[in-house]
């Protein structure tokens, strides 16, 4: 698909954890707390007072408005990267400093690096199944009718 | 913004006193990047909430800093683990994930730490002072510390935790500083009536509301009755931390930094004003419940761990009736509490009453309760919120007092009157 990168949205926001990122994103309505909202051993979100309970985040680029709640979040979220079922990269409209933790330490640990992104604008293009990359603060929110 | 480190922050970075005080200060540089910091600053004492095990990551990490040598600097507390020590035999998990759970404890423990295992270190006898910084991690502690001890902590999550402890330093960022203490929200309690808003069980309900209101932004309450308790401030904390990510509130006329709202506002006009009344308590307080099954088999209380006085409170309504015989009863609480509530006479009350304490850990997230097949009663909103996730069960929020009635009748019996007239 050579033409994806032309026609590719391009979003600017702030780095938490820089890195590079592909994938499709899974655009939750509310903020996810990882701890008690997501099970490590599947990927699946099981907070049963989320919109999105029963989805996956595997592989996924996750576009939540914040996160939320236990400050275990890092620790489940490193888990789940560790477990491989975590998503490969975090995009945010607000900043969440538990977040970044578990992913700096998922790359200390583990060597494998989830970047965190917070995007005050263009948070409306990633909806659900668009696929995006990410490279530092930079988001790129491909067409949904791609081929 | 770049971060400007001392010499000896640099020193450490680089390995200069190893290689665990340079994992700590990378962990801790790097979320102080994350958190545009421009300096770290130095933390008096630490709370760590990364002994709880949620997986081999954790271990993993206490694994590489205690390998290492790390030891922590300051006095440092632990929070609830994964397992009761003192009542083993209430564990019903996997003896391999206890085995893993003891030997995170175990090494947290060399580490320095002391064995405090309690989600409410502003129970113990040596807390933070007003205007101390910390590095407090657990999201209930957390907004303890800064909205009702006036300490400073920001939101710290697990790993970073252990790393602030380590190192004695964590980013000058966020709840550390003044400016972000000020509250942008104010939330105004109209409408509501006397008796329920001198009722224990309002304020779990009200931190159930604020959680969502709030998110990650500061609080103001007003029309809350003056000096709030300790108690009734930890239940409201607790709830919104769990709900939402608030990290401080202020309550004008109870917490230190609200003596009014003008103070607690910083003289700033308020960026956004919620008028809260009956209709919205009401259904906060039913969202907290996920059943109309009156078949209970379950009543869990002391999230947070009960205090002293939560304690004598359940005595008190107890008096000398049992609990049903098809009824468990666990009241968690802290080792420090645990020893008060033996010396006052009250744990062989309790124990002979049928109430199971439980010390160490907390039965939302570990395997203790039996039967999850009908109801679970509890009076705490964090409980209430997270254990439907956590554990499969339905779940019925009510007051301490509601609840000691359901596990005396055997089912769930609530005080409609009580919020009917809200």
């Amino acid at each position: 698909m050579p033409d994806e990168a032309s026609s590719g949205q391009v979003l600017e926001g702030r780095a938490m954890v820089p890195g590079t990122a592909q994938g499709d994103v899974l655009c939750l309505d509310e903020a996810l707390s990882f701890w008690g909202g997501l099970d490590p051993e599947t990927g699946r979100i099981i907070d049963r007072h989320h919109p999105q309970v029963g989805q996956s985040v595997v592989g996924r680029v996750l576009v939540m408005p914040s996160g939320r709640g236990s400050s275990s979040a890092s620790s489940a979220l490193c888990e789940a990267v560790r477990v491989g079922t975590g998503p490969v990269a975090i995009v945010m409209a607000e900043p969440d400093e538990i977040i970044a933790l578990g992913a700096v330490v998922a790359d200390e640990l583990y060597g494998r690096l989830v970047p965190v992104v917070v995007l005050a604008e263009g948070m409306d293009r990633l909806h659900t199944g668009v696929r995006c990359t990410v490279s530092d603060q930079t988001v790129i929110a491909y067409s949904d009718n791609r081929s | 913004m770049t971060l400007s480190l001392s010499e000896r922050d640099t020193e450490r970075l680089v390995g200069s006193e190893g290689p665990a005080l340079a994992l700590a200060m990378r962990v801790v540089t790097r979320v102080a990047d994350a958190m545009e910091a421009n300096r770290l600053l130095d933390v008096v004492g630490a709370h760590i909430d990364s002994c709880l095990f949620t997986g081999m990551a954790a271990l993993d990490f206490a694994d590489r800093l205690a390998d290492d040598g790390a030891r922590v600097s300051v006095p440092t507390t632990l929070n609830v683990s994964s397992l009761d020590l003192l009542h083993p035999e209430l564990s019903l998990g996997d003896p391999e994930e206890r085995r893993l759970a003891l030997r995170l404890m175990e090494r947290f423990e060399e580490m320095g730490c002391r064995p405090t295992w309690t989600c409410a270190p502003y129970q113990l006898e040596e807390r933070p002072a007003f205007g101390e910084h910390v590095a407090w991690a657990e999201s209930n502690a957390i907004v303890f510390a800064n909205s009702v001890l006036g300490a400073r902590t920001h939101r710290y999550g697990d790993f970073i935790d252990l790393c602030c402890a380590v190192t004695g330093r964590a980013p000058a960022a966020g709840l550390h500083l003044d400016p972000n203490r000020l509250a942008t929200v104010v939330v105004r309690i109209e409408g509501v009536s006397e008796d329920l808003l001198n009722r224990d069980v309002l304020y779990p309900v009200v931190g159930g509301l604020l959680g969502p209101l709030a998110g990650k932004a500061v609080p103001v309450l007003v029309g809350l009755p003056a000096r709030v308790s300790e108690d009734r401030l930890k239940a409201l904390g607790a709830a919104a931390a769990a709900t939402g990510s608030v990290g401080m509130f202020h309550v004008v006329g109870s917490t230190p930094e609200a003596p009014t709202l003008e103070a607690a506002l910083g003289g700033r006009p308020a960026g956004t004003e919620i008028r809260v009344g009956p209709d919205e308590i009401r259904t906060a307080r039913d969202r907290l419940s996920t059943t109309s099954d009156v078949g209970l088999r379950t009543v869990s209380l002391g999230t947070p761990h009960y205090s002293v006085a939560q304690m004598g409170r359940l005595v008190e309504l107890l008096g000398d009736r049992r609990v049903h015989e098809q009824v468990a009863v666990y009241a968690s609480t802290g080792r420090d509490v645990l020893h008060e509530v033996e010396l006052r006479g009250w744990a062989d009350r309790l124990t002979a009453a049928g109430v199971q304490l439980v010390t160490d850990t907390c039965t939302y997230f570990t395997s203790i309760i039996e039967d999850t097949s009908r109801t679970t009663m509890t009076d705490s909103a964090k409980w209430a919120y997270y254990a439907p996730g956590n554990l499969g069960v339905e779940v019925v929020f009510g007051s301490v007092e509601d609840c000691v009635e359901s596990a005396v009748a055997g089912q769930v019996v609530r005080d409609e009157g009580l919020w009917a007239n809200a």
